[in-house]
């Protein structure tokens, strides 16, 4: 049988006292694709920081690929969340994208020929190879969110996370995305954390809500009452201008 | 200047000033990029610890500063790693705590007046020929180290979240840095003292910056910017007899003005372009 692509159990995690995370467990298939919903601070990211090894929990164990995620490192891809961090700092597009092709292997050697051709074919793919020598600060947040996404896809991941990808970017990118996303999906197992519960829900295969405990849902479309429970108050599910139901149709009381 | 170079104390302090400018425009660049000033700022000044610690055992003060410097450095790293929230704190300590032990030491030890303001503002023009000597392989080992693992400090510098995931040894690197950081501030105490190392680590790369595309070239600029700095603060000081260190320093911060007030009227410039 194939290992799950992660395996969650009893998983809690707290930066001081109060939990962040609370007796999580859940389990997800290869070639799953998850959204990640909940409050800000409700533990996402932290969440997703444990999945990939950068945090380690208090209690409970998490397996990658029927690993630890400290061994399964460089078969997840990552793509932060990018607020605005480090505008200023000298590095281009295509320094950054290369360096998805870091790994324990090649420390203190160059990039071979085959990784700059990986990074190439990469930055073509998300439509930046013409940017390449344009320093990240420079480029718009939709620009630099596809630099990250060839960064990511660089690793040759067979998990790909994504932290709220479409924060700070252009409506047609987020759409683009998610059609990315899509055909990405039939090799690589995708992990989504997300606000944009419209747009991604007809591409989800199952949803998690997180807000310090986690309930998972194998399907793959979110009612109100799991919006209700993430974000503990009614949502509006109606998104406008979207050619596509967000909701299942139901009846009028 | 010219004639002023006959002298064997200013061709040193010629030298020295070059050699400390090239370990101070590449680790200064790693330094700000990676957001350690205050840890930087807190080893200079425990390293005092280090040279009150060789003076009360008769040893030479460069390499008690040191080996005491490379120690709180590695303590200090392994505070900002362990317990985030108060490391600022705890740097603070260990930055009064260094100083006030390398004084108390200086007292203790009998017989022997060190002059604390050569280490407190830096005695460029008495640098030592063995001082240079020690200065040359540092140099190397840091221009080697950095070429080595460029791609990984880069990767650790920009996004440590994402070098971690990929695999790159994120710790192990940022020690080495803060083991490499302490080394030149040993260097750079002998130049321009202790309370003005941030001055010298951070300006040039602060500088550099925004005139360059890569960490590289960041890196190479910062060192032509410590040495223009370093050598006008030398020949001025030595014209008008002025505390070499504080006089390197404040031509850095005339650099850094300037650039600033460049910076500003590009802007300003930018700005009032009519737009398209």
């Amino acid at each position: 049988m194939r290992p799950y692509a992660i395996e969650v159990k009893d998983v809690s995690f707290s930066y001081d006292k109060a939990p962040v995370l609370k007796d999580v467990s859940f389990s997800l298939e290869q070639g799953d694709f998850l959204a990640i919903i909940g409050p800000n601070g409700g533990g996402k990211t932290t969440l997703l920081k444990l999945l990939l090894g950068i945090l380690k929990p208090n209690k409970g164990v998490i397996k990658i690929l029927g690993r630890s995620p400290h061994n399964a490192r460089h078969r997840v891809g990552y793509i932060p969340q990018t607020t605005d961090f480090n505008m200023t700092f000298p590095v281009s597009a295509l320094e950054i994208a290369l360096m998805g092709r870091l790994s324990r292997l090649n420390l203190g050697r160059w990039y071979s020929r085959e990784d700059r051709s990986k990074a190439k074919e990469l930055l073509r793919k998300v439509g930046m190879w013409d940017y390449r020598h344009t320093p990240i600060g420079k480029l718009s947040g939709g620009q630099r969110q596809r630099v990250f996404i060839a960064r990511a896809l660089a690793t040759d991941p067979e998990i790909l996370c994504l932290d709220e990808p479409t924060a700070s970017v252009d409506p047609e990118f987020e759409s683009d995305l998610y059609a990315f996303l899509k055909e990405l999906n039939k090799k690589v197992t995708i992990v989504v954390i997300t606000h944009d519960v419209g747009v991604i829900s007809s591409h989800i295969k199952s949803v998690a809500c997180v807000n310090r405990s986690l309930v998972f849902h194998g399907e793959g479309h979110i009612s109100p009452e799991m919006l209700n429970m993430a974000y503990q108050c009614p949502i509006d599910l109606i998104a406008h201008g979207i050619p596509h139901r967000v909701l299942p149709t139901h009846k009028e009381k | 200047m010219w004639e002023a170079m006959q002298f064997e104390f200013m061709r040193n302090a010629l030298i020295g000033g070059i050699l400390v400018s090239i370990s101070c425009g590449i680790i200064g660049t790693l330094v700000v990029v990676n957001r350690i000033a205050f840890i930087s700022g807190g080893i200079a000044h425990a390293a005092y610890g280090g040279i009150g610690l060789a003076f009360y055992f008769g040893l030479p003060p460069s390499l008690g500063a040191a080996l005491f410097s490379v120690v709180v450095s590695m303590i200090m790293g392994a505070v900002s790693l362990r317990s985030k929230h108060r490391a600022d704190t705890i740097i603070g300590v260990l930055w009064a705590v260094g100083m006030g032990l390398g004084i108390i030491l200086i007292d203790l030890t009998p017989g022997y007046n060190v002059d604390l303001m050569s280490y407190l503002f830096g005695s460029i023009l008495t640098v030592p020929k063995i001082d240079i000597w020690f200065m040359i392989p540092l140099d190397i080992f840091i221009v080697l180290i950095t070429l080595v693992f460029y791609k990984e400090f880069l990767a650790m510098s920009y996004d440590e979240d994402f070098a971690f995931v990929v695999g790159v040894p994120v710790k192990t690197l940022y020690f080495l840095l803060l083991c490499l950081t302490a080394l030149s501030i040993v260097m750079i105490i002998r130049v321009v003292g202790l309370i003005l190392v941030i001055a010298l680590l951070t300006i040039p790369p602060y500088i550099a910056e925004r005139y360059t595309t890569s960490l590289g070239k960041m890196m190479v600029l910062s060192s032509f910017l410590g040495t223009l700095f370093t050598v006008v603060g030398l020949w001025i000081s030595y014209n008008y007899d002025l505390t070499s260190g504080a006089t390197i320093i404040m031509v850095a911060g005339l650099g850094f003005f300037l650039s600033q007030a460049v910076d500003l009227l590009m802007r300003r410039a930018h700005l009032s372009q009519p737009r398209m």
